[in-house]
């Protein structure tokens, strides 16, 4: 059994988003949704983190950070991007600034669409996410029992 | 006791502490955490979630900064086991609290070796904990050498009261630095158990995977142990008392979870201050008492 799904902690980067997104992922989190029911914790440390969840697009400012975090974070880990800007660029894709979405600098398991987010998106990507964690835990096992 | 059985009967109530007190702790982390939901006007998680948390921290890959630090988190761990075996077999209490600021300090060892600014702010704030309720703990032990007339634990069950009735006053000051031991706030300097409160993850914050999973396990070791402690106070002469010393435990704890909800996290002046003159005050009225008169 994988107990990667059961507890799902997660860290949150504002990359350069509006905002908008980040107020619908800490609703998420908050007491209204009750995210700990199902075990989601908000980490604020990447070491403990298990889902990375980024608004915003990437930039050059910024693109250092994502990948920092992402490199700290330990396998088995899943990245959603969280809106459009973080999927895409979103209305800011033609920015002089702005590379792109998250994928530009780190691989992305799950996109979650919407200007802004909606909880009940993030929530279904969350739920993608624990799926996705199990499967990397048990090819996690695998390849310590093939070595 | 000749010394071969005292050695003897440690090492088996270790190994009982070792598989039990995860067990039991475990619970009670998972009641800890919906009552504190409940608390918040939320659902919780399910009774199992600590559970769930720790297989998985063991699922994690295995990295740290530094390699050692695996090594002293398994000291530590090894160290409350020794300290929880000893308690619940009955045996020196001035050595159980001994041992188990021992596990405490290689639990800062691991903290400091990874070098990080943030692990290092959590372990000096934890260096502060322990000198903060150091002194209540010795005087624990000393009170309950005073009422009991031995260090030994089962001393109490040859008592016709239990020691509550004579040394109430090391009591108070016992549940004052309880807060501090089970690192709840206002006290919860070192390692907050929520992240808002928190200069990252304090002490754990180079902490991960599989070394993470066995500092949740220590935690849960200490507060049985702790918990036990309380429970103590209770018991006298007749066996049955023990289930008295379960439920003032209980007790206590919810009153900490109740207190933990309702009190943001204090500077560590005022946790250093308040502990010790907690301690001179209840400690040494209580004590004096005991010697004098
Ligand atoms: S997707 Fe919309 S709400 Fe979210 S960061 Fe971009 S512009 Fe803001």
């Amino acid at each position: 059994m994988a107990f990667a799904s059961k507890s799902p902690w997660v860290i949150h980067y504002d990359g350069s988003s509006c905002n908008g997104c980040d107020i619908e992922v800490l609703a998420t989190l908050c007491p209204g949704f009750d995210g700990e029911r199902f075990g989601v914790i908000n980490t604020g440390n990447p070491k403990h983190a298990d889902i990375f969840l980024v608004t915003g697009s990437v930039n050059e400012q910024n693109i250092d950070v994502v990948r920092e975090i992402y490199d700290q974070m330990i396998e088995p880990k899943v990245v959603i991007a969280c809106g459009i800007c973080a999927c895409s660029g979103g209305v800011f894709h033609d920015c002089y600034n702005v590379m792109g979405g998250v994928d530009k600098a780190i691989p992305v398991d799950i996109y979650a669409p919407g200007c802004a987010i909606r909880p009940e998106t993030l929530i279904d990507a969350i739920v993608q996410a624990v799926g996705i964690l199990d499967e990397k835990s048990a090819a996690m096992r695998e390849a310590k029992k093939g070595a | 006791m000749d010394p071969l059985m005292t050695i003897i009967v440690t090492l088996i109530g270790t190994v009982i502490f070792a598989i039990l007190a995860p067990v039991v702790g475990c619970l009670l982390a998972g009641l800890d955490r919906k009552i504190s939901a409940r608390m918040q006007g939320r659902v919780g998680p399910p009774l199992l979630q600590p559970y769930y948390d720790v297989r998985k921290l063991f699922e994690k890959e295995n990295v740290s900064v530094n390699g050692t630090e695996h090594t002293y988190i398994i000291c530590a761990l090894i160290f409350a086991f020794i300290a929880g075996g000893m308690f619940y077999s009955g045996g020196n209490l001035l050595l159980v609290t001994f041992i188990i600021t021992l596990s405490s300090l290689f639990f800062i060892i691991a903290a400091y070796s990874s070098r990080s600014p943030y692990s290092e702010i959590g372990a000096a704030r934890e260096t502060l904990q322990v000198m903060s309720y150091e002194p209540m703990v010795l005087f624990m032990a000393v009170g309950f050498f005073l009422a009991t007339g031995t260090f030994n634990v089962s001393g109490v069950l040859t008592m016709d009261m239990p020691i509550i009735c004579s040394i109430w006053l090391v009591f108070l000051g016992l549940m004052f630095i309880l807060t501090i031991k089970l690192r709840k706030s206002p006290f919860d300097l070192s390692m907050s158990h929520h992240a808002h409160q928190e200069i990252v993850r304090g002490m754990t914050t180079e902490m991960s995977g599989p070394t993470l999973g066995m500092v949740e396990i220590l935690h849960w070791c200490e507060n049985v142990l702790f918990l036990g402690w309380i429970g103590m106070f209770f018991v006298w002469g007749n066996p049955w008392t023990i289930l008295i010393g379960v439920a003032a435990a209980l007790i206590a704890y919810f009153l900490e979870i109740w207190i933990d909800n309702n009190f943001a996290r204090v500077k560590w002046q005022f946790m250093l201050k308040s502990a010790w003159i907690v301690a001179l005050v209840a400690a040494g009225i209580n004590l004096s008492f005991l010697v004098f008169l």
